[in-house]
């Protein structure tokens, strides 16, 4: 293996080991929809770069970043037409996003797919995910009291609006980390997905992010070696073509369902 | 000397009067209870004092005082993962006091190890209760504000948090802000009582200041009312 892709390989598994933190207190906080389709306001800026030949995840950055203060602004609303005002939002940036991205680069846009990496962009990969787990780790009792009642956590002195802000820019950095390899309408589900099963499994807060995290990097190194090995899988007549980013989620999907039969640890 | 100073203070919240020209003051060791109807403003009040809501006039805390607060209601999500450990650790962090009084505060509410390890969404009213005003003794507060302490808890679990509350203000020499509905627990722990419906309706001692005017012009006609007091009573 050369060391471009092992280089890809190390930063997509350190991606989700940080989503399934991301994920864990995107779940709790119930922003599991929101969070979903958060990733989405990334594809018109993918789009925009491609058309205009600058680096896609520039133009990624810029409309998450966009995106990401807009969705904390409806937040910060709470009023009844902030599910339907995010709802439109993003789905129409998905619409918009597909009819500017080059039909040819569209597939890949939107489900990613394994790509090897320079040196100088890992090392910056790994400070991010340094940066998102660094932050969860110093923010947990902050993020914990905002989740539990942000009233309460008002009292305590915490400014739970810029803590809001702080969050989402950090899960918008998650989603700009893994819109290469699963692009823009699966990365969203990297970080809620694994998040889910841990939350079937867990009962307490540590062992609900490890097995989230643990679910995570599982479904990424399973639908690695799928994506690998079996990429065209032939069922008799059938041909299934097991691209990266929809192997992933297929395996972060089958531990979610696996997780139903399973008791609570 | 006072703890609290509030002077003319008046809150709007989106252009209506919530709260109008108040003035009162808090000394160490009371016990004060704000009393009035739904809508009266007792909340948002509350909020002003603990500045998470914009007024007009003047709060001043003395700069000793260390504040614990108990909302009036959470609606812990029966599926968050937390715990009172959690919780009292986060504020432990936060507050930069040490761990060590997560101990203490826990034996002085009356939560026992196994009550800190269950999520808090699988507690009791009674023991969630307790549990929030634990949170609030964290920082060893010298002043306890309560918003309607005893709203969703049953009426044995009422008393257990009333004499909890008399003992940490007898114990540790706390001052108590207390909203209340109950007039039973207004009779019995207050030392003061602001009645408020908007305005500043009564202030001062609950026998003094509570008559059958004055309940009248909180609740209306038709609300009724009966003190016991050693032979002397009084019905409206």
């Amino acid at each position: 293996m050369t060391a471009p892709a092992l280089y890809s390989i190390v930063l997509v598994l350190l991606t989700a080991l940080a989503a399934g933190l991301v994920g864990s207190f995107a779940l709790m906080k119930r922003m599991s929809l929101a969070g979903d389709v958060i990733s989405h306001v990334a594809l018109p800026g993918l789009g925009i770069a491609l058309l205009l030949h600058f680096n896609p995840l520039i133009g990624a950055a810029a409309t998450l970043l966009i995106g990401t203060i807009l969705i904390w602004r409806l937040q910060q609303g709470r009023t009844l037409t902030t599910d339907v005002a995010i709802g439109v939002i993003f789905t129409a940036a998905l619409a918009i996003g597909t009819l500017v991205t080059p039909s040819e680069d569209l597939i890949e846009a939107l489900f990613g797919g394994f790509q090897s990496l320079t040196l100088p962009w890992f090392v910056l990969g790994v400070f991010a995910v340094s940066g998102i787990i660094a932050f969860i780790y110093s923010f947990r009792h902050k993020l914990i009291l905002a989740l539990f009642s942000p009233e309460l956590a008002a009292a305590t002195g915490i400014n739970v609006a810029r803590l809001d802000l702080y969050y989402l820019l950090i899960f918008s950095l998650t989603v700009l980390l893994g819109l290469r390899f699963l692009g823009a309408l699966l990365v969203g589900a990297l970080i809620i997905v694994p998040a889910a099963t841990g939350r079937q499994l867990t009962h307490t807060l540590p062992a609900f992010l490890t097995a989230s995290s643990a679910a995570s990097v599982l479904s990424v190194a399973i639908g690695f070696l799928i994506n690998r090995y079996y990429s065209h899988l032939t069922l008799g007549s059938v041909t299934l073509n097991l691209s990266l980013g929809p192997a992933i989620i297929s395996v972060a999907t089958v531990l979610f369902l696996l997780s139903l039969l399973r008791k609570k640890i | 000397m006072s703890l609290l100073t509030v002077k003319n203070v008046s809150v709007r919240i989106e252009g209506k009067v919530i709260v109008e020209n108040l003035s009162f003051e808090l000394g160490p060791s009371d016990t004060l209870s704000i009393l009035g109807p739904n809508g009266a403003g007792k909340t948002v009040l509350l909020k002003a004092l603990l500045g998470m809501v914009p007024y007009s006039g003047e709060i001043v805390w003395e700069p000793s005082v260390r504040i614990g607060y108990v909302p009036q209601k959470i609606d812990a999500d029966r599926h968050l993962p937390l715990t009172y450990s959690d919780l009292f650790e986060s504020k432990c962090q936060i507050a930069k006091v040490p761990i060590e009084q997560i101990a203490k505060v826990s034996r002085i509410v009356g939560l026992t190890k196994e009550t800190l390890a269950t999520p808090v969404g699988h507690l009791s009213g009674g023991y969630f209760q307790r549990g929030l005003i634990g949170f609030a003794l964290i920082g060893k507060p010298n002043v306890l504000l309560l918003d309607e302490p005893t709203a969703s808890i049953d009426e044995p679990g009422e008393v257990h948090i009333y004499e909890l509350i008399r003992r940490l203000q007898d114990e540790y020499k706390l001052a108590v802000i207390t909203v209340s509905h109950d007039l039973s627990f207004v009779y019995r722990y207050a030392s003061r009582v602001l009645c408020l419906n908007k305005r500043s309706v009564c202030m001062g001692p609950p026998r003094e200041a509570l008559n059958p005017d004055v309940l009248e012009k909180l609740y209306g006609p038709s609300f009724g009312y009966y003190v016991h007091d050693h032979g002397n009573s009084a019905d409206s």
